[in-house]
């Protein structure tokens, strides 16, 4: 099934009239020089034929609402519809952000109570909601760090150390903030070389950035010692939450010592990934790092009717890092994920990285079983884990790339492929708490099926996928012969809009 | 157990199958002294019912008003079937396309969002978006930093009359790589030609022009352009995308056109919702498509020769590249570069045009009737949609009574600009039908104390 351009499908003057002015106002008081005489190449379509193009383009997708999509270190969990919908209440939605604090009372107290219950849920003492995605949370946290270090007068603190397997937005967001990147290995366990930490760690440690567990799919199980490690240096702690969900209500990003944390609440809390964000990033601090918290933040105070809820910015909060988005950052997400929160509650976000363990370790054990290669047979699997496809590479060539674009044609988005890169030909496997067992059992058996295609018919498997709307892309071909929009396809010269704009 | 599928016998057998007692066994790997109990300080989980009740009650609290105040964020119609379409599952609950056989939807409408934005702006690439008008005027920057032709240039020139919101988050996003955002001086709400001057002998990556200004009017953008380009600085230009299916696109200014276009998407079919989330959009010259930031979504072909859609130049991003990516960007505005995309299409060029033309009549009619209320003047030039008023009292409690009447009166520039006097910017979009400016016009002559005819 292929879908034309909603460009290629416009005749010259259909339009969709009813979404615009009935007629063109005068604009003939405006500059003459700056009057544009060629419109924009926009489609010349009708209202129906949007309506039409765009679901059609939607069912060439998978989506969580369509496919299992068991995608390592995105928790592609089920996005509750009621986050949606009251999130989009005309009360919420046609709120201009500049209103009053007296006329949007309903809105600040849900994201007060949303810091409150992300302080709860990490342990930590302030939270922020501005950061707009994870890498937005991360910066903020190693900006946080940096001012920590600066108003201290210790600015010579301008390393971040990160583990080989960190996810790239770590070491992106550590030049970002200025600041030089120190990599160290991973043990053979999964754990971090504590060894290596303790010989790079001294005066120029700002800080160092985990995820745990980490993105091997493992609990880093001295992180207590890490801690004293960099805090006996004078760096501080990043949690990078993108795995909050393996340990929501089991442990506190603060008890492991950690001094910052950013949670993407698109992953632990289900809103919408959205075919590429909006995410949240929020950031959660300890008191060190309170003061330097990005703004605006929700504050309340008691007054003659009761709680009322304001805006704290740059005259209360003077030592902040600044603002990070044009408002108060993504809000109808906040919204989404303070739904979510409360229709779990307490014992139900326990209960979600409990399942998301459970379904995690009963995956890994089906295909341990079936013969399929764990990246750490002998460690408990987190919400995530990995399989390592060498062997089946080595005596077939059929690759980790080739089982993702099989698993496909069987009706599943596949895993995380060629990350982290220190595992070979690795699949990185996240079922979430949101699936059920017959549905693990189901795609433990197609990538059984796909090893033993792989070994009768290796040429099969890398034929795949062949029921979708298109096979396999020439990526090179993508990236040498730029194609990055119609215009640059069509030779036909611009349309010169009449002198005089009726 | 709210979205856990799990009957008991399925957790007993999967248990059985791992070989472990209960749940709790699966935690044993953290450390016994780091383990929680659970998480007292978080309330008990509703019904969906329950929770429906409690939000929409927090709805109700927050008061419906009639909105004169755009400052960045603008309420325009949205047509129904935007968001009708943009939550589809398909497109609510997908990621980022890294699959791109399962992923065609997705990419080709990016794809078409790309190809929207470089024809409004006039350039030739577009990204993906980024997070929001602010953030990508700050990676905008970043790009013209990395781009420039004059290597050690760290300072970019920006006009006095630039979103003072923007001008923070830029300087709290480049701060760590030791860039400068300098001012350039200003006269009658735009930038001083004749102060520019005072600039040589400092180096510049680029300059910024906003288009249309944060106060609503236009700067001398084909001098600036021609200004900068004779100097060896880029020019970036911060544009309303409403505007551009009116005004001269940024590529088109002065002798080379602009360089780089970013700017805020709100005002193509996103709600305001209380303040986001919103998109930023990016585009440029292809010469400096190595230099963008975030996801590109390009054309190919797939083995049997048809036609599809893939992420493309990946080695510029974090994932690939890592400590030497063009930004730490990941997730962007996926949803709301799906409506947008549905918006643009639903308006076409035709549509966009009348829209960006009624909003500039309806502001236009708003600036005169407000005059007419003694006392207050429209001191400045041409406008697009906002306008500066001065009153003749201070703006501020002013625009207070006025929102205990209903009335959203704009946006108080007395802080921010204290040159302008009692200045408020005020803002009509399409919306604002002749009965509104006449509420408005009333309510400020009673807040004003002045007499006016009905």
């Amino acid at each position: 099934m292929r879908e034309p351009l909603i460009f290629d499908q416009g005749r010259p003057g259909r339009r969709a009239p009813s979404q615009a002015p009935a007629v063109a106002a005068a604009t003939d008081d405006l500059p003459v020089g700056l009057i544009r005489r060629t419109p924009p190449p926009l489609p010349e379509v009708s209202e129906l034929q949007v309506v039409r193009h765009f679901t059609r383009l939607s069912q060439l997708n998978f989506s969580i609402d369509t496919h299992f999509y068991p995608l390592g270190s995105c928790t592609m969990k089920y996005n509750p519809r009621a986050a949606n919908k009251m999130a989009m209440l005309p009360g919420f939605l046609d709120r201009h952000p500049l209103e009053p604090e007296a006329h949007a009372q309903g809105f600040l107290e849900c994201l007060f109570d949303l810091q409150e219950m992300l302080k709860a849920a990490t342990g930590m003492s302030g939270v922020s909601l501005t950061p707009m995605a994870g890498a937005q949370g991360e910066f903020a946290g190693v900006a946080m760090i940096r001012a920590y270090h600066r108003a201290r007068g210790d600015s010579a603190r301008d390393q971040i150390i990160v583990p080989d397997a960190a996810h790239g937005t770590n070491p992106a967001t550590a030049t970002m903030c200025g600041c030089a990147v120190v990599e160290i290995p991973t043990g053979p366990d999964g754990d971090v070389d504590l060894a290596a930490l303790r010989q790079v760690v001294g005066p120029r440690t700002a800080g160092i950035m985990l995820t745990n567990p980490s993105t091997l799919g493992v609990f880093e199980r001295r992180i207590a010692e890490i801690a004293e490690v960099v805090h006996g240096a004078g760096g501080l702690l990043y949690y990078d939450g993108a795995n909050l969900n393996a340990i929501l209500g089991r442990t506190l990003p603060a008890a492991m010592g950690f001094d910052v944390v950013h949670i993407n609440l698109h992953k632990t809390f289900s809103t919408p990934h959205g075919g590429g964000g909006p995410g949240a990033g929020i950031v959660a601090v300890n008191d060190r790092l309170e003061p330097f918290l990005p703004i605006p933040i929700v504050g309340r105070r008691d007054g003659a009717a009761g709680h009322e809820y304001r805006w704290l910015a740059e005259a209360e909060r003077p030592k902040s890092i600044g603002r990070l988005s044009g408002f108060m950052g993504n809000a109808g997400i906040l919204l989404r994920a303070y739904v979510y929160m409360r229709l779990l509650g307490a014992e139900g976000m326990r209960r979600v990285s409990g399942y998301a363990t459970l379904n995690a370790n009963y995956l890994m054990k089906r295909l341990a079983d079936a013969g399929f290669a764990p990246a750490f047979p002998r460690r408990r699997a987190s919400h995530e884990f990995i399989i390592s496809l060498k062997d089946v590479t080595r005596d077939t060539g059929v690759s980790a790339m080739d089982f993702a674009k099989a698993l496909l044609d069987k009706g599943f988005h596949a895993p995380t492929t060629y990350f982290p890169m220190l595992v070979p030909e690795c699949l990185l496997i996240e079922p979430t708490e949101s699936e059920a067992r017959q549905e693990l059992d189901a795609f433990a058996q197609a990538l059984i099926d796909i090893r033993d295609l792989a070994f009768k018919d290796a040429a099969a498997v890398k034929s795949a996928p062949l029921t979708l709307p298109v096979r396999r892309l020439d990526e090179v071909r993508a990236a040498r012969q730029l194609d990055l929009t119609w215009q640059s396809r069509t030779d036909s010269p611009p349309v010169r809009l009449p002198q005089t704009p009726n | 157990m709210p979205f856990i599928p799990h009957t008991t016998e399925d957790t007993a057998a999967m248990l059985g199958a791992i070989g472990a007692h209960t749940i709790e066994d699966l935690f044993d790997e953290i450390p016994a002294a780091l383990r929680v109990d659970g998480l007292a300080a978080v309330p008990v989980g509703l019904s969906e019912a329950a929770v429906t009740r409690l939000m929409r009650e927090r709805a109700a609290r927050n008061r419906a008003t009639l909105c004169f105040l755009g400052a960045g964020a603008y309420e325009h119609h949205i047509p129904a079937a935007v968001w009708e379409i943009a939550t589809r599952g398909e497109f609510y609950s997908a990621y980022t396309p890294y699959q791109a056989e399962a992923s065609q939807g997705t990419l080709q409408l990016i794809y078409e969002y790309q190809s929207m934005l470089a024809g409004l702006t006039g350039l030739e690439v577009s990204n993906a978006s980024l997070y929001d008008g602010a953030t990508a005027f700050a990676e905008a920057c970043l790009m013209a930093v990395r781009g420039a032709r004059q290597a050690r240039a760290r300072r970019i020139a920006v006009p006095r009359y630039l979103n003072p919101v923007w001008l923070k988050v830029a300087r709290a996003l480049v701060a760590g790589q030791d860039i400068e955002l300098v001012e350039m001086a200003a006269t009658a709400g735009r930038t001083d030609l004749d102060a520019l001057a005072n600039l040589d002998g400092q180096e510049f990556a680029a300059v910024c022009i906003p288009y249309p200004n944060f106060l609503g009017g236009f700067e001398p953008v084909d001098e600036l352009t021609n200004w900068a380009h004779a100097r060896g600085m880029l020019v970036i230009a911060a544009c309303n995308p409403t505007a551009l299916a009116l005004l001269k696109p940024p590529g088109e200014w002065g002798e080379k056109g602009a360089d780089i276009a970013c700017g805020e998407g709100q005002p193509l079919g996103i709600p305001l919702s209380s303040g986001g989330p919103y998109f930023g959009f990016l585009t440029c010259r292809k010469a400096l498509v190595r230099q963008m930031p975030g996801r590109l979504v390009g054309g190919t072909v797939d083995v049997d020769g048809r036609p599809g859609f893939t992420l493309t130049l990946q080695a510029r991003e974090q994932h690939i590249r890592r400590s030497k990516a063009t930004s730490n960007i990941c997730t962007n505005q996926g949803l709301m570069v799906t409506a947008a995309t549905i918006y643009l299409s639903l308006v076409g060029s035709e549509g966009l045009r009348r829209v960006a033309a009624q909003c500039h009549a309806n502001t236009r009619d708003l600036v005169a009737a407000l005059c007419s209320v003694g006392g207050v003047t429209a001191p400045l030039g041409p406008f697009f949609h906002e306008a500066v008023l001065t009153l003749p009292r201070p703006v501020a409690p002013v625009l207070q009574q006025l929102a205990a009447a209903g009335i959203l009166g704009g946006y108080d520039l007395s802080a921010d600009f204290p040159e302008l006097g009692s200045a408020v910017l005020v803002c009509a979009t399409e919306l604002r039908i002749a009965e509104d400016v006449a509420a408005y016009r009333l309510a400020l002559a009673g807040v004003l104390g002045v007499a006016v005819a009905a």
